[in-house]
């Protein structure tokens, strides 16, 4: 195996999910045993539509390296229209995110279905690699925050 | 400042074995604002309750962390547990430390810190919570079943026998579903209508039941105790009081052309038709799309030999608005297409049929009146193969993944049939595994085997070849004595997979229902909340569910029918209180989150505001709790930060935020 | 990893195969149209790789009676693509007999009595672009 400079890289990742769906995708990924790194911790909130823009800009700021974002499937919301309005946000404020040099890479949205614990299971494999990958997130952290 | 009480769960060894719960509990201890931590086996049982209960009363707690499954597990026991100890249900918070760390991490260590960090997530919120009190919405009393088969009508039916009025909404023109179109049932070999139809007529004659035909759920709003749906009764174009169900109609109706939807396309039916004899409710529907009047204007002559005078060609498609307090949802299903598998030859040879057609066939009311035969040229077929799993236990996107489960039942069924009536006829069953849970369902399929010599074949089919002389080639593999069949067949029966009604996805969304990947309805727990949906006040019935066999669906309706009542039989229900609340200094009317409330749970009042160098009368935002339901959208659309959600406040999510990245 | 091991590996890997999803219901061996012709059958040959049992297989006649039709790969309700399987078997019996790639400019003098037609055709469909 060769050895990169990040092998002993753990990166700090947030995952906001949605109480219908993507918590309960979750859950099935728990009972299932389908494991992902421990690096990844869950936020629950009512719908993805919930997730302030201003909670991912926090996360970023306080040192995390990625920060996901995990909804019902487009059409399936509990709230009928919720993840419409995240996804709207979330294209806006990763746009500005990248603008700003926070890599693209740093952000995702998924949908995932209460049903889909192989998926979700899968994308946060996915997401540890890739922040694996661009390593630690050195903008917008704040300097106060450092040890 | 709160005085939390951190609760470490065991859970046996499923947290135990991956999470050191001790370091958990003694790190617990050093968070702000714990000043109790303990671990224990099983937190959910009594004795656990028990601890939690004196803990707060000897250390005078006011906010609970519990560290153990899934808050969609054992929320509401803790919470409850908390309120029944004297604190605000809402002042627990729980960290979930075994769906999302222990049985995911194999790692001791590093499960450990995963589980430390989200019980001091958990810990950071609970400092913020604030009591909450919910409110609360009344129940209408009456319930709405979404599909007319044996599902929707046992559903029905048990719903009413409770004393609850009940409607069913249908969009054939009958009651009956697929079961109408069975000839016979397995195990027991009783024949499906005469099991069926009474219970047609038991729902059509029940005063507390009220069956909508020929019609569609068009829109529904509202939540649980009280939603308010809109029904679409599509024109009929017969009237209903007026029509004496003679048959008059269909006898003369010259638009002869139609395949008949009833009997899979086998035969034709006219253009004014009811779908079958013992349809309800006997009266017919012209199908304007085939109708020679409709088409042309000239005709007419339905009308000219109704003694009634029930037909009307001026009627028109009705929305029917209702409330109700609970919905049912009992679409069944359908029979995957199979054009994809072209190398069953089904769409070359009309010898090749599905299972469902085969029932058509060996119906007496069906289009050979019963006969078996061949439907290309009507001969009698000597040798017929079966074919199993054409689209079940599909990897690709061809068919479904999981397995029909109803096939291998009906298949034996059929092929005992056949064997019985025609005992010269050769049947060859192509099975890759006989399924056959179910009570007497092995002794069945045994008996097919060694009573009624069907011959069961260990092998898949590979393709089926149309010859010249109208007979199939049936290409198989003999996995056991490791050849190649090739084997002449007259007739083909593909027992298709069955795949969730196409109408289900719409149904779903519009009562924001969860759906899964194969479009079946996703229950609210996999083992202990079976018939429920996740949206309250939404139930499952029957195959919108999961496949499923005749007993199975029936047992299912009276469950759902159960659940349906126990809600209907409440007056008042609690609401949730985590709802959306302004706070009225920093309100400055702008409209903005009305605009994005799904609910239209937001109106705006004019109202002195007073506050530090404030004193003025303002419009404000005001959320009607009652009809909020909490999803937050408002709260980001709000560009001054007024609105907040109550358990999900910005403070609070941000304190989570902050204990991860910490 | 003993030699069988990694034979049965480098099967899986040269033909991105994953033996573990068959369900042993045989539409590869049903549908295949040399299957009187082969000793090793197409079905056989999936459970022959997933047991790490590769030898008999290099050795097999099969090897070189498969048509490469694909029938068995388009049919395959799994997605195993037993016929993908063979090639990549061939492939290794040709590496053990010396040879490695095939480019087009050496097919012509490859065509001689011994090299059988499948491998060169398999060959073409693996190189073509």
């Amino acid at each position: 195996m060769p050895m990169n400079d990040n092998a002993e890289f753990r990166p700090k990742i947030v995952a906001f999910c949605c109480n219908w769906c993507s918590y309960a995708g979750a859950d099935l990924a728990g009972s299932s045993r389908l494991t992902y790194p421990a690096d990844v911790k869950i936020i629950k909130v009512p719908c993805s539509c919930r997730v302030n823009p201003m909670f991912i800009l926090r996360a970023f700021e306080k040192g995390a390296d990625g920060v996901i974002m995990c909804g019902c499937h487009p059409g399936d919301c509990h709230y009928s229209t919720g993840n419409y309005y995240a996804r709207r946000r979330m294209t806006l404020l990763f746009s500005m995110l990248d603008y700003i040099g926070v890599e693209h890479g740093r952000t995702r949205v998924e949908w995932v279905s209460a049903a889909e614990g192989v998926k979700f299971s899968a994308t946060m494999n996915e997401f540890v690699e890739k922040i694996k990958s661009l390593g630690k997130n050195v903008r917008l952290g704040d300097l106060r925050c450092r040890s | 400042m709160q005085r939390i009480g951190v609760f470490v769960c065991h859970c046996g060894s499923n947290i135990a074995a991956t999470v050191d719960v001790k370091k958990v509990t003694e790190t617990a201890l050093m968070e702000p604002g714990v000043v109790h931590a303990e671990d224990y086996q099983y937190m959910c049982s009594e004795a656990g309750q028990a601890k939690i209960a004196a803990a707060i009363a000897e250390k005078n707690l006011t906010g609970i962390v519990v560290c153990s499954c899934s808050p969609r597990m054992h929320e509401t026991t803790f919470r409850t547990c908390a309120e029944r100890a004297g604190i605000n249900p809402y002042m627990v918070e729980i960290a979930n430390i075994r769906e999302h760390c222990s049985w995911i991490h194999k790692d001791v260590e590093e499960a450990t810190k995963k589980a430390v960090i989200l019980m001091r997530a958990a810990v950071a919120k609970v400092n913020l919570n604030t009591p909450l009190k919910p409110g609360e919405s009344r129940v209408t009393k009456r319930a709405l079943v979404i599909g007319g088969g044996i599902a929707g009508i046992q559903t029905a039916l048990d719903i009413a026998d409770a004393g609850y009025e009940v409607d069913i909404v249908e969009k054939t023109p009958s009651i009956g579903g697929r079961m109408s179109q069975l000839d016979k049932t397995f195990p027991t070999l009783d024949c499906s209508a005469c099991i069926l139809t009474p219970k047609m007529v038991e729902a059509a004659a029940h005063d507390k039941i009220n069956i909508y035909t020929y019609s569609e759920v068009e829109q529904v709003s509202g939540f649980v105790g009280d939603f308010t749906v809109d029904i679409r009764k599509k024109a009929r174009s017969v009237d209903m009081n007026k029509c004496t169900g003679c048959g008059l109609c269909q006898e003369k109706c010259p638009s002869k052309k139609t395949p008949s939807e009833f009997n899979r396309g086998l035969n034709t039916r006219t253009a004014i038709y009811t779908p079958f004899a013992q349809a309800i409710p006997n009266v017919p529907v012209i199908d304007r799309e085939a109708c020679i009047k409709f088409k042309t204007g000239k005709c007419g002559l339905c009308s000219k030999v109704c003694a009634a005078g029930a037909i009307d060609y001026e009627q028109k498609d009705e929305i029917i608005t209702r409330k109700y307090g609970a919905i049912v949802v009992a679409t069944g299903f359908d029979v995957i297409k199979l054009d994809k598998y072209d190398e069953y030859a089904y769409s070359q040879s009309r010898d090749v049929i599905t299972s469902l057609e085969l029932e058509r066939i060996m119906n007496a009311a069906g289009p050979t009146k019963g006969h078996l035969q061949r439907l290309s040229d009507g001969r009698e077929p000597k040798n017929i193969v079966f074919v199993q799993c054409v689209g079940s236990r599909c990897a690709d996107e061809r068919g479904k993944s999981y397995c029909s489960k109803i096939c291998c039942m009906y298949t034996a069924k059929h092929a005992m049939l056949i064997r019985d009536k025609y005992p010269d006829v050769n049947v060859t069953v192509f099975y890759i595994d006989v399924r056959t849970p179910g009570k007497n369902f092995d002794e069945f399929y045994r008996r097919a085997v060694e009573e009624y010599g069907v011959n069961y074949i260990k092998g898949q089919v590979g393709k089926v070849c149309p010859e010249p002389d109208g007979s199939l080639t049936v290409y198989a593999s003999d996995l056991l004595d490791n050849k190649q069949l090739r084997m002449s067949a007259d007739m083909v029966v593909l027992a298709a997979a069955i795949e969730p009604s196409a109408s289900v996805r719409q149904i779903a969304t519009m009562l924001t229902a969860s759906i899964d990947t194969n479009n079946f309805l996703t229950e609210a727990h996999p083992k202990l909340r079976p018939v429920e949906s996740p949206t309250a006040g939404v139930f499952l019935s029957g195959v919108c569910q999961g496949p499923k066999d005749i007993p199975e669906t029936v047992a299912q309706a009276g469950a759902a029918a159960v659940k349906a009542i126990g809600l209907l039989a409440k007056d008042k229900l609690m609401t949730n209180p985590c709802t959306a609340k302004a706070d009225e200094l920093m309100c400055n009317g702008c409209s903005q989150c009305a605009n994005v409330c799904p609910y239209g749970a937001i109106s705006y009042e004019t109202r002195l505001v007073m506050g530090p160098g404030v004193r003025e009368n303002r419009r404000v935002a005001v959320v009607n709790n009652a009809l909020c339901q909490g999803c937050g959208a408002c709260t980001v659309t709000c560009p001054s930060g007024a609105m907040d959600l109550q358990g999900f406040s910005n403070r609070q999510i941000i304190a989570e935020v902050d204990a991860i990245c910490r | 990893m003993n030699k069988s091991d990694l034979l049965a590996e480098q099967i899986r890997e040269i033909s991105g195969v994953n033996p573990k999803k068959c369900m042993k219901c045989g539409k590869c061996s049903a549908t295949c149209p040399s299957f009187d012709k082969m000793d090793i059958k197409p079905h056989q040959f999936v459970s022959y790789v997933d047991n790490d049992d590769i030898e008999p297989l290099t050795k097999s006649k099969s090897l070189w009676h498969c048509l490469s039709c694909f029938a068995c790969v388009e049919r395959c309700p799994r997605g195993v693509k037993p016929g993908k399987l063979i090639d990549a078997a061939r492939q290794i019996a040709e590496r053990q007999r010396g040879g490695d790639y095939l480019t087009p400019d050496e097919i012509p003098e490859l065509f001689d009595e011994d090299t059988p037609q499948q491998l060169i055709v398999s060959a073409f469909r693996r190189y073509r672009k």
